[in-house]
């Protein structure tokens, strides 16, 4: 049906339109309150789903249409007055909305939409507006062929099957209670175009009383709301997989284009004033090319800070799924959560973007789930009933700062160190910080939830938490205090294809270390460096022992073994880094300029190195190559431990 | 040979048999690269090493921008080393890769020729000991009285150098 070109294009049209459409659906939803009518946000929803059916009629994906049809009479209703906006019907309507994702994805995808979920969402839809209560339906989650017909509950299905029914009798008897077929010829629709979606109606009435839906008319909103949170994850996934498939498009701001094309015709403007000296030049001009060069060395700095602009954009739509998810799972988990999202504007390059929602989402959710008391309990703590998580971004530095922070009990630094004991992550005589405590939940396979959740507790996310940010050339912090609430800072660079480097020498080769690792650099003072066995130098910096290791060695492929004599280490500096909460000391020969540089993945022509996060290309046309902090922390300390104990025993 | 490039330029190849081939100079054997898969030939010049490598993994140079990896190919297949005269030169290769293009230099001898090959001359390779290993040969081929070695440039490049790791970490 999609097979040629023209076809993907319009479809890829279709669908973004109608993703952005949903967003506006779902951010309205959220903003209703139950019991009020505000016309603006009803109208806005209505506006949103309207062009959602209609873009679906367009493009031939009558399915959609036709179920934001039915969508879009309930948000008729509520606009006219004729329905009271109240809680079940919010809901129903979320649910709609991400019944209309799933379409979309299917659509993206190529492969079948997910009927049983459609016609059961459907029919649910369909009673409201026949004035039956919706009590909610354990909707399917994915489409099963083959349905077990025992768990069809024949008397519960009795309203559902009556329903579509009574609907295929009214559509051809009484046209004035039938405000859909109104609302269909609304939308610039070709006579065929109502054909079809009334034949599909009629398909979908047959599906609906075919499909397998147990319907428990006594089933508390609670349970209903789990299935939208299992439902949440392969939500997620499939989000995640869409952008990969079609390798996505922005849309800019026409003023970062404008922009861009002015610097455009700046830099054009200094070539020619550089290019007439390929004619002639004589000593008298040296000071204009200078100025030239000057002027060309700003415009590629403009022009290079224009052309990221157009990648970035506002940490707003990473924020905007958390309004729903926070509103779903703390109605799941009994508890009273307020939201409050600052920097929402902040921007951050798209593919950081992608790839920080995921992390994020999991942060949150621990807030939710550990964080946050129960109502009762934070009255007994004298804390107001409602708890309180707060996102907040902003830039610092040339990164981008991204702070979770929750009033909930805190992060139990006893019982994290216990069962760090327990696993044989720490010893019981080791002297850590409260903060390196705090980082043990990052370690894989951590996890002090009492009981499995189905949110969390499983101790396989923190550890995928960090690995995501520091994939990302960024880095997690946590701050916390028992019964005052927990801290979580994450630090990203602004984009992945420029970094803020430090170059360091190494015998001949230049080296760059992110500067985002480095703590500080101190010239080596050979006293302060002891031996212990395993041939491990630990360096003594104020009251800190650090392992320190020769960056040449590394480079020449030895790990572990320092090639330095002690003597040797007089006129070296110490690059002292911090990875995963932990401090190392690099000996490098020298430092040179900190400078932003381009990365160039190795994995482009040749594969992945271990050790290294890519290269780039310096001023001078050579390559260098940049370190991959953490794992050569990995590679170079992982039995510092052994050897920390070696040395204490 | 004009001929033949006319018939590429129009993309109009008349006989779908004609191939060309670039041939370099390895260890006084003579090799041959389909010359639709060579991007460049350029004189030696300065890599940088690439740490936790192979030992024919000599490094990574700029090319026009793009970072690649040059290998040596004497080293790869473990022929004695020469030193790198004036005519040593690097043929870079651009071979299909399992995620897209790979771009590599191969460090060799000296390049000789580009000759015409009629794909139906192409003998398969009896198993010999050349100096490269028979698995990344395509066939041999007669041209001029001489014996040219025809490779399969992207099991080479592929299978046979960028994809082998160390064998032994120093650890």
């Amino acid at each position: 049906m999609f097979d040629d070109e023209g076809m993907d294009e319009i479809r890829q049209i279709f669908l973004e339109e109608s993703t952005e459409g949903l967003d506006v659906m779902e951010s309205g939803l959220l903003e209703l309150e139950p019991g009020t009518a505000d016309m603006e946000t009803i109208n806005n929803i209505f506006r949103a789903a309207h062009s959602i059916k209609g873009g679906g009629g367009t493009f031939g994906f009558i399915e959609v249409s036709d179920f934001t049809h039915w969508v879009e009479t309930i948000l008729d209703e509520m606009r006219s007055g004729e329905r009271d906006v109240t809680e079940n019907g919010i809901t129903l309507l979320l649910e709609s909305v991400d019944c209309l994702r799933g379409m979309m994805d299917s659509i993206n995808a190529q492969s079948d939409y997910d009927t049983p979920r459609i016609s059961a969402l459907q029919a649910r839809i369909v009673a409201v507006l026949n004035g039956e209560v919706d009590a909610g339906v354990a909707v399917p989650e994915t489409a099963s062929d083959s349905p077990a017909p025992e768990i069809v509950e024949v008397e519960a299905c009795e309203p559902v099957a009556e329903a579509p029914v009574e609907v295929s009798q009214t559509e051809s008897a009484q046209p004035d209670e039938q405000p859909q077929a109104e609302v269909v010829a609304e939308s610039e629709p070709t006579t065929e175009e109502v054909q079809a979606a009334s034949a599909v109606t009629e398909e979908t009435v047959a599906a609906v009383a075919e499909a397998p839906i147990v319907k428990k008319p006594e089933v508390a909103p609670a349970s209903e709301l789990e299935n939208v949170s299992a439902a949440e994850p392969a939500k997620g996934k499939a989000d995640k997989a869409a952008p990969d498939s079609s390798g996505g498009s922005i849309r800019v701001n026409v003023d970062k284009v404008d922009s861009l094309l002015n610097l455009v015709g700046e830099l054009v403007i200094t070539q020619s004033m550089l290019g007439r000296f390929k004619k002639e030049f004589n000593v008298n001009d040296l000071s204009d090319l200078r100025d030239g060069l000057a002027q060309l060395e700003s415009n590629t700095r403009e022009l290079q800070e224009s052309a990221m602009q157009i990648r970035m954009l506002p940490i707003k739509v990473a924020f905007s799924r958390f309004t729903r998810l926070v509103r779903d799972l703390s109605r799941n988990l009994g508890k009273k959560v307020k939201l409050e999202l600052l920097g929402e504007q902040t921007e951050l390059d798209k593919t950081v973007l992608e790839k920080i929602g995921d992390p994020l989402v999991h942060l949150v959710r621990n807030s939710l789930d550990h964080g946050i008391e129960t109502v009762e309990k934070r009255l007994a703590m004298g804390k107001p009933a409602e708890g309180l998580i707060k996102l907040s971004a902003y830039h610092e530095a040339g990164n981008i700062v991204i702070e979770i922070t929750d009033d909930g009990a805190g992060l139990n630094r006893d019982r994290i160190l216990s069962k760090a004991i327990e696993r044989g992550l720490v010893t019981e005589d080791e002297q850590l910080s409260d903060d390196s405590i705090y980082m043990l939940i990052f370690q894989a396979g951590f996890s002090t939830a009492d009981q499995v959740s189905d949110l969390s507790g499983r101790g396989v996310g923190m550890d995928v938490v960090r690995r995501n940010i520091q994939d990302l050339g960024g880095r997690i912090d946590v701050h916390s205090e028992i019964g005052v609430g927990s801290k979580f800072t994450i630090r990203l660079p602004l984009t992945l294809a420029i970094l803020d480097g430090q170059l360091v020498r190494v015998g001949g080769d230049t080296y760059i270390v992110p500067l985002l690792s480095i703590v500080e650099s101190v010239f080596i003072n050979p006293e302060r460096v002891n031996v212990v066995a395993n041939n491990q130098m630990l360096y003594r910096l104020r009251e800190e022992f650090l392992p320190i290791t020769d960056l040449r060695a590394i480079c020449n492929g030895s790990y572990k073994n320092m090639t330095l004599d002690v003597d040797e280490l007089n006129d070296k500096l110490l690059v002292v880094i911090e990875t995963a909460g932990k401090r190392y000391g690099l000996v490098v020969d020298d430092l040179e300029d900190q400078q932003q540089v381009v990365i160039k993945a190795l994995e482009n022509n040749y594969r992945h190195v271990s050790g290294l996060a890519g290269a780039t290309i310096l001023g001078d046309g050579s390559v260098s190559l940049i370190l991959d902090i953490p794992s050569l922390a990995q590679r170079c300390f992982s039995n510092i431990e052994n050897t920390e104990q070696l040395a204490s025993a | 040979m004009n001929q033949d490039q006319v018939q590429q330029a129009g993309g109009i190849d008349l006989n779908p048999d004609a191939l060309q081939f670039l041939t370099f100079i390895l260890n006084g054997e003579e090799y041959g690269v389909d010359i639709l898969k060579v991007q460049g030939i350029q004189g030696w010049s300065k890599v940088t090493p690439i740490p936790n490598t192979p030992d024919f993994m000599l490094g990574v140079i700029n090319l026009r921008g793009a970072v690649v990896p040059i290998v040596d190919l004497r080293k790869r297949f473990q022929l004695d080393e020469v030193n790198y005269g004036p005519t040593t030169v690097v043929i870079v290769v651009k071979v299909a890769g399992d995620e897209g293009e790979r771009v590599v230099g191969m460090v060799v001898d000296a390049v000789s020729e580009v000759y015409n090959v009629d794909a139906k001359e192409i003998k398969p390779s009896p198993n010999f000991s050349g100096s490269i290993s028979t698995e990344y040969i395509r066939g041999l081929s007669m041209i001029e009285n001489k014996m040219v070695i025809l490779l399969e440039i992207d099991s080479l490049v592929n299978s046979g150098v960028l994809d082998l790791v160390p064998s032994e970490l120093v650890v």
